[in-house]
């Protein structure tokens, strides 16, 4: 059943899961459903971070790879669940475009990041695969981020990004390690001061709903 | 001789989808029954029922043209022709070679667009909610579907279930999402084209939201047969078609002997009776969508599909 491909196509399957996770995400429209699907994509990135590190024996990837597992598959929806629950807000997410043209969007930001990194293929088809997915991840992420108004849900599109970001690493070799440890800090501390964030735009305006910050500064009637 | 054999052969599948279609139809409710904490009818309560309705006399309503009394039958054979079109026990019969997936699709639009008549024809209120419905799903599950097929013939380089069936058994597929991808989406299309529970549910039949059992509403004794025997098929050749394309395995080869295609009909009958109870599981776990919810749920089997190409398309240049 498996071919010669088989350490390619496991890392194709996994960062392809990603992509498609990120469509989840896209589509759901309930927040915690939108945390479970965050933890799925890291559970992703961790497996696909890990292989990596299997493959090319590089002990610092694995790192990386229970990194993104503790703090991005455990920790982060953990607090997110915590501060919806608190915050009481586990009602649905209202997307500004209807769910059907955010898809169309999202199929062709796919096509695009594919298009756009078509000039790696030349040097390696590997890398290509993977910076195209990893790229297709990020324009999902900031997708997610434009079509919703819910602050915990821009919050959820950004950390898919931060994903697709790590993503991108496995592409490319020699990362640091001091940086990958440093962006999980600082995703932690980013936790601490959105909860912060959150906290007070509820208590001021009981939602979280973006739009009404607008309303507030008076820049929408 | 051999075209005798391969002729029997055939004339065997075509029993053998119409024999296990109440089956499935008796297990899937069985099974729902049983898990829902009720001991629910035998197995073999379809094949009850139907017997029945063929007994019983016809009721027609007295506005009904031609089109009424005719449209079981046009819809009964278009569907079996295409359970016929899929491999179940054996790859490459006969008939397999004659038309491709594509045909299976367009003879499957034909039953809908003839049943869909025929829920016009008479008038009634319920008919024509139920027909706009389905038309409305059919119009969105089609394109999914067929975005499906072409990732899976782009991957075996063929449009034919047997061909497709084969290739998937041979090492050189691997580990492939947009595999998975295509899995889902049909999937997700086999509930919505068969009005499984998130989409319509069968099991009620006075119910504002209903679709398919709006359509035959008007329909009695054995017209009515017909029509239940074909949804029945219908539903059969898309689980047939799910474990072939994906699970090939144990499926008798082009021109096996006769101890390997009996061994072939056993394994089919393990796995349609393990893909209606997990069918059945599904059902039970989820409960029914608005009907305006089912237009996100099919949009997200075509986006699916489209994934699962644009994936392909990166992952065969390799």
């Amino acid at each position: 059943m498996l071919g010669q491909s088989f350490p390619f196509d496991m890392a194709h399957m996994l960062a392809g899961g990603m992509v498609t996770v990120s469509f989840m995400l896209l589509f759901q429209d309930r927040l915690i459903a939108l945390i479970w699907f965050l933890a799925l994509h890291a559970l992703a990135l961790a497996l696909a971070l890990a292989w990596q590190a299997h493959r090319q024996a590089a002990d610092d990837l694995y790192v990386a790879a229970a990194l993104a597992l503790v703090v991005k598959a455990i920790l982060i929806p953990m607090g997110l669940r915590w501060l919806v629950r608190h915050l009481q807000i586990e009602r649905t997410v209202e997307a500004v475009v209807g769910v059907g043209m955010a898809m169309l969007f999202g199929i062709g930001l796919v096509a695009l990041s594919v298009m756009v990194m078509l000039p790696a293929a030349t040097h390696s088809p590997l890398m290509w695969e993977d910076l195209s997915f990893a790229l297709a991840v990020v324009m999902l992420g900031l997708l997610i981020m434009i079509t919703r108004r819910n602050a915990m849900a821009q919050i959820i599109g950004l950390l898919s990004v931060d994903n697709g970001v790590t993503l991108a690493v496995v592409g490319i070799r020699g990362m640091p390690l001091v940086i990958d440890l440093g962006v999980a800090c600082l995703l932690v501390a980013a936790m601490v001061v959105f909860a912060i964030y959150f906290k007070h735009i509820h208590q001021r305006f009981d939602s979280v709903d973006v739009h009404v910050l607008d309303r507030f500064r008076g820049e929408e009637s | 001789m051999a075209m005798i054999q391969s002729l029997l052969a055939q004339g065997f599948q075509m029993m053998l989808v119409l024999a296990v279609a109440p089956l499935v139809i008796g297990i899937i409710r069985k099974v729902k029954a049983r898990l829902s904490r009720r001991i629910g009818p035998s197995i073999f309560q379809p094949y009850r029922d139907l017997i029945r309705l063929a007994r019983k006399d016809t009721v027609v309503a007295h506005n009904a043209s031609w089109l009424f009394l005719v449209a079981p039958y046009i819809v009964f054979a278009a569907i079996w022709v295409a359970a016929a079109l899929v491999p179940t026990y054996a790859l490459g019969l006969i008939f397999s070679w004659s038309a491709d997936i594509i045909v299976i699709v367009g003879l499957l639009a034909l039953a809908r667009f003839f049943l869909a008549l025929a829920g016009l024809d008479v008038g009634t209120a319920f008919g024509g909610i139920g027909t706009s419905r389905e038309m409305m799903i059919s119009s969105l599950a089609e394109p999914a579907m067929l975005m499906i097929v072409f990732t899976l013939s782009l991957l075996a380089q063929s449009t034919q279930l047997s061909s497709i069936a084969h290739y998937m058994m041979t090492a050189d597929v691997g580990l492939r999402v947009s595999c998975g991808l295509a899995l889902l989406g049909l999937v997700m299309v086999t509930i919505a084209e068969n009005g499984r529970v998130p989409v319509d549910n069968p099991a009620t039949h006075l119910e504002l939201t209903m679709v398919h059992e709006a359509m035959i509403l008007e329909y009695s004794g054995r017209h009515l047969a017909l029509i239940e025997l074909a949804a029945a098929l219908k539903l059969t050749l898309y689980l047939s078609m799910l474990t072939c394309v994906f699970l090939p395995w144990g499926i008798a080869l082009n021109g096996a002997k006769l101890p390997v295609l009996g061994l072939g009909v056993l394994i089919y009958l393990i796995k349609i009776t393990v893909a209606s109870a997990v069918l059945a599981a599904f059902e039970v776990t989820v409960a029914k969508m608005r009907v305006f919810r089912v237009v996100d749920f099919l949009n997200f089997a075509l986006m699916l599909g489209l994934l699962a190409t644009l994936l392909l398309f990166v992952s065969r240049s390799i």
